[in-house]
């Protein structure tokens, strides 16, 4: 890495890597994908990474974590997205070109996808 | 840049199990997850009771005691499922409960862990993941909005104490040696912790070293007219040498170090020098003797290193964790820092956490919380069936703390007046299996092969107040020694030159002070109550409880319990060297010392 000539190279280089240690700070968002045999069979890790790209594409700081099976293997792959106390709202069959939408709408502008959603639970006491 | 979805971080790389890192890898790499999950090496996370650690995160979760066979089922469920490998996370040794969250872990939720906050939670290696963790934000403060009095000023508000110990006032400090005569100016940081059970500052080296190194350019600044600045560390660490080094590079690479820091007209360098382990240059006068080349013994201190330190010329000399509370105070702001603490001991105090406690460890707490709370709420009290009988803080120098005084709270004035120290932050928890003449006895015995023998109350005091106790301790004590062992020690504290001197009857006169029952039994009964001092206990096999079972005779280095099958064994006396090792091994606890 280049050497920082001034307080500002510091403080843009600072922001920049902020995102690398993310995972170990609190961040407002939490995606979650269901990664049970039937998740993956389904197509579980390609909408995890689909996920994972476009978190980093718009520079979005929000933690992504798996679960297993939650019993709803019909509809899998599922994702859960969960912002602050809001509630945490489950998607069924997501697929990979469904997730930019995603995140556009559900996490950027906190829009809730209602055509896609399959269950909710209250944010307050989930 | 990649973005992981998880951080996998391993904190300790000593252990019994040293290469999870490579397993954790393999395993990984193995699953193709390589892209997803981060194997991140950090420091100490302090937790040493329960090593070797893995926290996942964003979960959050900790695992405990981890060998690298764990390693594929905690990657296939933890990872790959989300689920807890309950077997592994911690459990609550009273209720048996099982915690896998580690900010809901005792040890950890009663802690304040401010200076130790990056220690086990970034790689220690990488400037990056200590600039992202807000590091250098408190040079970038100083250089842009802060005069250099300015800096001088906040340090003395905070009330910010010397953490080696004597718990002098940094600000003072920092401005005696700026206002002094000299050519240049020099700053030191020591980290030569050479306490037998502390290792405060080498985690602190070898877990987030940037911190140390940031303090001593806010330093530099403050004091000005500094170019040059020395890190003294002991040669048995290597880890934390090697650490500081490549921290000194990278950061010295980034224009972080040297010259015209973050492309301003001030300069400053750091130079790593190793001590070859002596303990007397932990001394501030004997360290600088050692750091010139010299043979590193004190000098009498009628002249103050602030004003003649290294090289003749002004020195602040600080313990590493001193230096690493400067960023701290610089990003807080000093007013806030000064609210933790006590009035006249402000902010945090690392400790070693050791001996006869649960869990053993690193840990960080405010200033002024009592001992109690440090031994029972964070350590998890004694082990089964034991009773806590005192603690040692201040390692050598310092004193043993009785039982009943445990709801003192810890300061540097409370300790001092309990006849202890602060000290560098060894806390050593003893129990009624501690004999307090030999532990005495063992300090003495430590600080005999360390003082540097320059001046004759050390020298010669500490090998006679040793010889007293060993006399003790092998049952030909009379009770003039008492008298006898007092009297040098009191000469030992106040004709010594330094503070290795002055402080080493401490243990002494601790013990003789809220022990004296324990040298006069073992002085005129001839006994030891807690069953240490071999020239005083025996051990014997009990008729009523012995089963005959042969573990004890099989285990016995040298074969002096005989016996047939199923019938009473018998120790023969004039054998038994007393190792204790039939004890430990009978099941039917039929082994008793009397």
């Amino acid at each position: 890495m280049s050497k920082l000539k001034n307080v500002g190279d510091l403080q843009a280089l600072r922001e920049k890597l902020q995102g690398q240690i993310s995972r170990r700070k609190a961040t407002n968002t939490t995606i979650t994908v269901g990664m049970g045999t039937c998740g993956i069979a389904a197509g579980a890790r390609e909408v995890m990474h689909a996920i994972l790209e476009e978190l980093q594409r718009r520079d979005i700081q929000a933690h992504v974590t798996t679960v297993g099976c939650i019993g709803m293997c019909s509809r899998e792959p599922l994702v859960d997205i969960q912002q602050g106390d809001e509630d945490r709202v489950t998607y069924g069959n997501v697929s990979p070109n469904m997730v930019p939408r995603l995140i556009e709408e559900h996490v950027v502008n906190s829009r809730v996808i209602d055509e896609w959603v399959i269950g909710r639970v209250s944010g307050q006491g989930g | 840049m990649v973005e992981y979805r998880a951080d996998v971080l391993v904190g300790c790389e000593h252990g019994e199990h040293p290469d999870l890192v490579g397993a954790l890898k393999a395993e990984i790499e193995r699953r193709n997850l390589g892209a997803e999950i981060n194997v991140v090496e950090t420091g100490c996370r302090g937790f040493c009771a329960m090593g070797p650690i893995l926290l996942i995160e964003p979960e959050g979760i900790i695992y405990c005691a981890v060998k690298a066979a764990d390693i594929p089922e905690v990657v296939e469920e933890t990872l790959v499922k989300g689920r807890v490998v309950e077997r592994l996370a911690y459990q609550e040794p009273v209720t048996h409960q099982r915690i896998c969250h580690y900010e809901d872990i005792p040890f950890y939720h009663k802690q304040m862990r401010l200076v130790l906050r990056n220690c086990g939670m970034v790689d220690p290696r990488s400037i990056e993941e200590y600039i992202a963790s807000g590091g250098y934000s408190a040079l970038e403060k100083v250089l842009t909005t802060m005069t250099p009095d300015e800096v001088i000023q906040a340090i003395t508000v905070s009330g910010l104490r010397g953490r080696g110990g004597a718990g002098f006032p940094t600000g003072r400090k920092w401005s005696s040696t700026k206002h002094a005569h000299g050519e240049c100016r020099y700053i030191v940081a020591n980290g030569d912790e050479g306490d037998p059970g502390a290792f405060m500052d080498r985690s602190m080296m070898e877990g987030d070293p940037y911190a140390i190194l940031e303090g001593m350019t806010i330093g530099a600044y403050a004091i000005e007219n500094v170019r040059e600045g020395y890190i003294y560390v002991r040669d048995e660490y290597p880890l934390a040498v090697e650490n500081l080094r490549l921290a000194i590079e990278r950061a010295t690479e980034m224009g972080l170090l040297g010259d015209h820091i973050l492309g301003s007209d001030f300069s400053f360098h750091i130079k790593i020098v190793r001590g070859a382990g002596a303990f007397v240059c932990g001394e501030s006068s004997a360290l600088m003797q050692s750091l010139e080349g010299s043979v590193g013994e004190p000098r009498p201190k009628h002249v103050h290193a602030t004003e003649s330190g290294l090289w003749g010329q002004p020195t602040a000399l600080n313990n590493v964790e001193t230096w690493a509370n400067v960023p701290l105070i610089i990003n807080m702001g000093a007013g806030e820092y000064a609210k933790i603490g006590t009035t006249n001991s402000k902010g945090t105090k690392a400790f070693c956490l050791v001996g006869k406690v649960r869990h053993t460890g690193l840990i960080e707490v405010p200033m002024g919380m009592t001992l109690r709370e440090i031994v029972y709420d964070i350590g998890g009290g004694p082990q089964e069936g034991r009773e806590i009988k005192a603690i040692q803080t201040g390692g050598p120098s310092g004193g043993c703390i009785p039982s009943h005084l445990l709801d003192l709270p810890v300061d540097y004035e409370s300790l001092a007046e309990v006849g202890s120290m602060m000290g560098s932050g060894g806390m050593i928890v003893m129990d009624d299996t501690n004999c307090m003449v030999d532990v005495a006895r063992y300090f003495l015995d430590f600080l005999k092969d360390e003082s540097c023998g320059k001046c004759t109350p050390c020298r010669e005091g500490i090998k006679r107040m040793l010889d007293i106790l060993t006399k003790i301790v092998t049952g030909n004590g009379e009770m003039s020694d008492l008298d006898k062992l007092e009297r040098i020690a009191r000469t030992v504290q106040r004709a010594s030159l330094c503070a290795l001197g002055k402080t080493s009857p401490n243990p002494v006169l601790s013990t003789l002070r809220y022990y004296r029952d324990e040298y006069e039994a073992h002085i005129l009964q001839k006994r030891c109550p807690a069953g240490v001092c071999r020239d005083l206990i025996t051990y014997n096999i009990l008729e009523a409880k012995c089963t005959g079972c042969g573990r004890c005779l099989r285990n016995c280095p040298r074969k002096a319990i005989t016996g047939e099958r199923r019938k009473l064994h018998v120790i023969d006396q004039a054998l038994c060297i007393k190792c204790g090792i039939c004890k430990e091994n009978c099941v039917f606890d039929a082994i008793e010392v009397s």
